[in-house]
């Protein structure tokens, strides 16, 4: 699937967007999180503090425990500061 | 009952004309008695910014406004809505946002307009990162929670 990052996300992983192929048991978006986490420190960095991070499945909002399923697009990004 | 309206959303870099937009929604129209505009700008900051970068999610920016722009229309009985949301580099004095509503009557307008602003602030995919006039390196825009509890009170 495509994943994307934006704002300090985007930043701190160092990449706006990158295919990636999580293993089987990595079902729901929090479990996403901890995976790309252990991957190096930038993700670490980015993935800190989950509370501050938001997800969108196929460009609708998900919670953390929302299942991946068969998304072919998933973004992390910060608390939206439109407006 | 008039037929539900489309709401017009457009998400774009260019800058955007308030009059343009209003005649357009109200043009040829005898039956709107109350139309709102709210115009959000980008402020100085007291002279401490020099501009604000806008970065979106292009897709979902759009898809995230209709989204709202629907539940609106479920909400009040509208005749007309315009929604107009910038991307880019944005300089203080500059317009960012643009939020039309239309109605027969102006509790519908107004209201209508201030859920949108809320809710376009909470769940459409804008990020501000701010550009310093004294060249300092600027941060993101860090998420208000004045700007959450504006948006939990039409729940």
């Amino acid at each position: 699937m495509k994943a994307l990052y934006f704002a300090w996300v985007r930043e701190r992983i160092g990449l706006a967007e990158e295919e990636i192929a999580p293993p089987r048991d990595v079902v729901t978006v929090r479990e996403l999180i901890d995976w790309l986490s252990a991957r190096d420190e930038g993700y670490a960095a980015a993935f800190a503090n989950p509370a501050t991070i938001r997800a969108a499945l196929d460009k609708t909002h998900a919670a953390p425990d929302a299942p991946i399923g068969a998304a072919r697009e998933i973004a992390f990004f910060p608390p939206m500061t439109g407006g | 009952m008039a037929p539900r309206p489309t709401p017009a959303v457009r998400v774009q870099a260019e800058d955007f004309d308030p009059g343009r937009e209003q005649a357009l929604l109200t043009g040829g129209r005898r039956d709107i008695g109350a139309l709102v505009s709210f115009v959000g700008l980008c402020r100085d900051e007291d002279g401490a910014l020099e501009a604000l970068e806008l970065e979106h999610y292009p897709g979902m920016a759009e898809a995230e406004i209709r989204r709202v722009a629907d539940e609106a229309l479920e909400r009040w009985p509208l005749q007309g809505l315009t929604v107009i949301h910038r991307f880019g580099r944005i300089q203080p004095g500059e317009q960012i946002v643009l939020v039309l509503t239309a109605a027969r009557h102006r509790a519908d307008a107004f209201a209508a307009a201030a859920f949108l602003m809320d809710f376009l602030k909470t769940r459409a995919p804008f990020w501000k990162k701010e550009r310093r006039a004294d060249g300092a390196p600027g941060d993101w825009v860090s998420a208000k929670s004045e700007d959450d509890a504006a948006a939990d009170r039409w729940r």
